[in-house]
């Protein structure tokens, strides 16, 4: 059960608790007013960091994580937005939080998916001009791509 | 067309990915105007091994050795992040001696890995003795490591439940007299550098940053507590029995490069401090638990027991599975938060393996500290946050 704070984020499409740890999952055009609200209202004021997971083949294929601090309250949060292969694409939260940028650069070069907005989006690991998107789970560990 | 001379004229500067005070492969595009930097850029990313992939890729006890390699200064935090967040998600307690176990190993790799940072530091800024004196004592801290795991630095100690083997005879008598040794060691670090003028001079005042700036920027560790925030997941989030232990968390206000020197000095004898409370309270027992079907079975069961062999035999081959879920565990690296995103679709390996480098925040914080600032201050605001490459590229 989450507590009353946390309902009243908007957006929430999904709240879960999973070993003790709060998840919600966020509907993803909504995500940038979802984390000003949580800066701004319930002092998340530290991004600790953005990651994703491809669990391709299942649509929609992609998870957005976003892992919340809030210092006051000694609490986690982590806020999660699904999207599809086809159009992965969110818009960023650069403008919350500056920390988010080169998590999201790093979740654009090793997912592929796009953050609108991002004042500065390349790759960030691998080199310019690579092709592929290294983290997919259809991007083969070895071997021809 | 002639050239208008008056125009302010500024010329880029590349430092790194080869210049020694980058420790590592770290390029930092600088735009200078004269020796002030107007802009500067760190550009990451030399070092990426893909250990995340990798590690998707392994199962979940061959994935522990993949996690020294990601801040190679302090392997065992890495492996100790890594094994509780399997241990969250296999439900599966460590006994008692093995928690004390990695209290004490995490706090001699902190002294480690702040020794090697203090050394480099140092003689970035000109202080060459400090590095040789730095490395005197860590020396004997690798050969504790290596006493313990038979490695000096990739030790893969830590395992899924527990310890890799029983520390061997004489180890704690080893670690005592090293240990021993230290607070009159850091004082003699003090002495060459705390009332040192040229010391003061190049580190007092530069490379300063806010609080709120370097929360924002995702600054963590002794770079955030030498701003003032007594912030510290050892308190914060109890890990591994640390709410057991007896020590303090130093901070100060200041924010610059000296601050985070002062910082990481307490830091170092608060260490000693648990180390020693560790070694005082050692339980007796087991060092690994006793898990069937996780845990490698006793050697003496193995060759002895049906059912222990065909354990060891399965566990070998095809490794175990942890049910499907999803953790973030987070430990006091030597530098910062560092978080490991877990998540296990019930398989035998990990199904995704998120590792949060505190260096990887700490150096996007970069630009803030020496924008408007002299070219020679790059050089100590870039050891003051101490980074390692593996940690930001992994």
């Amino acid at each position: 059960m989450l507590t009353a704070e946390l309902q009243s984020i908007p957006a929430v499409v999904e709240a879960r608790t999973d070993h003790g740890q709060d998840i919600v999952w966020i509907d993803p055009p909504r995500i940038v007013e979802a984390c000003r609200y949580l800066k701004e209202e319930q002092r998340y004021v530290r991004l600790s960091f953005i990651t994703a997971v491809d669990w391709y083949p299942t649509e929609p294929r992609f998870e957005v994580v976003y892992n919340l601090h809030s210092l006051d309250q000694n609490h986690y949060l982590r806020l999660k937005a699904r999207l599809g292969g086809a159009d992965s694409e969110i818009d960023s939260v650069t403008g919350v939080w500056r920390a988010a940028n080169w998590y999201e650069r790093e979740v654009f070069d090793l997912f592929g998916i796009r953050f609108r907005h991002h004042p500065d989006l390349r790759r960030i690991m691998m080199p310019e001009g690579w092709e592929g998107h290294p983290l997919r789970k259809d991007y083969p560990l070895s071997g021809p791509r | 067309m002639a050239t208008d001379v008056t125009a302010p004229r500024t010329m880029i500067l590349n430092m790194g990915p080869q210049h020694p005070s980058t420790h590592g492969v770290l390029r930092v595009v600088l735009e200078l105007d004269g020796e002030t930097v107007v802009r500067a850029q760190p550009d990451v990313g030399y070092l990426h091994t893909g250990i995340e992939k990798t590690a998707e890729n392994k199962m979940w006890s061959q994935a522990v050795t993949l996690t020294d390699r990601v801040d190679y200064l302090c392997p065992m935090v890495n492996n100790l992040c890594y094994c509780l967040a399997v241990e969250k998600l296999l439900g599966l307690e460590p006994p008692p001696k093995a928690q004390w176990m990695r209290v004490m190993l995490a706090e001699l790799t902190r002294l480690n890995s702040h020794l090697v940072w203090l050394g480099t530091h140092a003689i970035d800024i000109g202080a060459m003795s400090v590095f040789l004196y730095c490395f005197r004592e860590r020396e004997e801290l690798l050969k504790i490591f290596e006493m313990a795991s038979g490695q000096r630095m990739m030790t893969s100690y830590i395992r899924i439940g527990g310890l890799a083997l029983e520390p061997p005879l004489g180890f704690f008598e080893r670690v005592r007299q090293v240990i021993a040794l230290f607070p009159s060691r850091i004082d003699e670090y003090e002495n060459l550098l705390t009332e040192n003028p040229i010391w003061k001079e190049r580190t007092q005042g530069v490379g300063a940053i806010s609080l709120e700036d370097a929360i924002d920027l995702g600054m963590t560790g002794p770079t955030l507590r030498a701003c003032g925030l007594a912030w510290d997941i050892r308190k914060a989030e109890p890990y591994t029995g640390y709410d057991r232990f007896d020590f303090e968390i130093p901070t100060l206000t200041a924010g610059d490069v000296y601050s985070r020197y002062l910082v990481r000095i307490a830091e170092m004898r608060q260490s000693v401090r648990i180390v020693e409370q560790a070694m005082d309270g050692m339980p007796a027992g087991r060092v690994i638990a006793e898990a069937q079907g996780v845990v490698l079975p006793d050697r003496e069961k193995m060759k002895t027991q049906m059912e222990a062999l065909i354990y060891h035999f399965k566990i070998v081959t095809e490794g175990f599975r942890v049910p499907a879920g999803e953790v973030v565990q987070k430990v006091e690296s030597p530098r910062g938060e560092m978080a490991y995103y877990i998540v296990s679709d019930g398989g035998t390996q990990p199904y995704r393996c998120f590792i949060r480098g505190p260096s990887f925040g700490n150096l996007q914080g970069v630009p803030k500290l020496v924008e408007g600032a002299l070219l020679a201050d790059v050089i100590s605001s870039l050891g003051s946050i101490d980074f390692v490459l593996g940690d930001v590229d992994r």
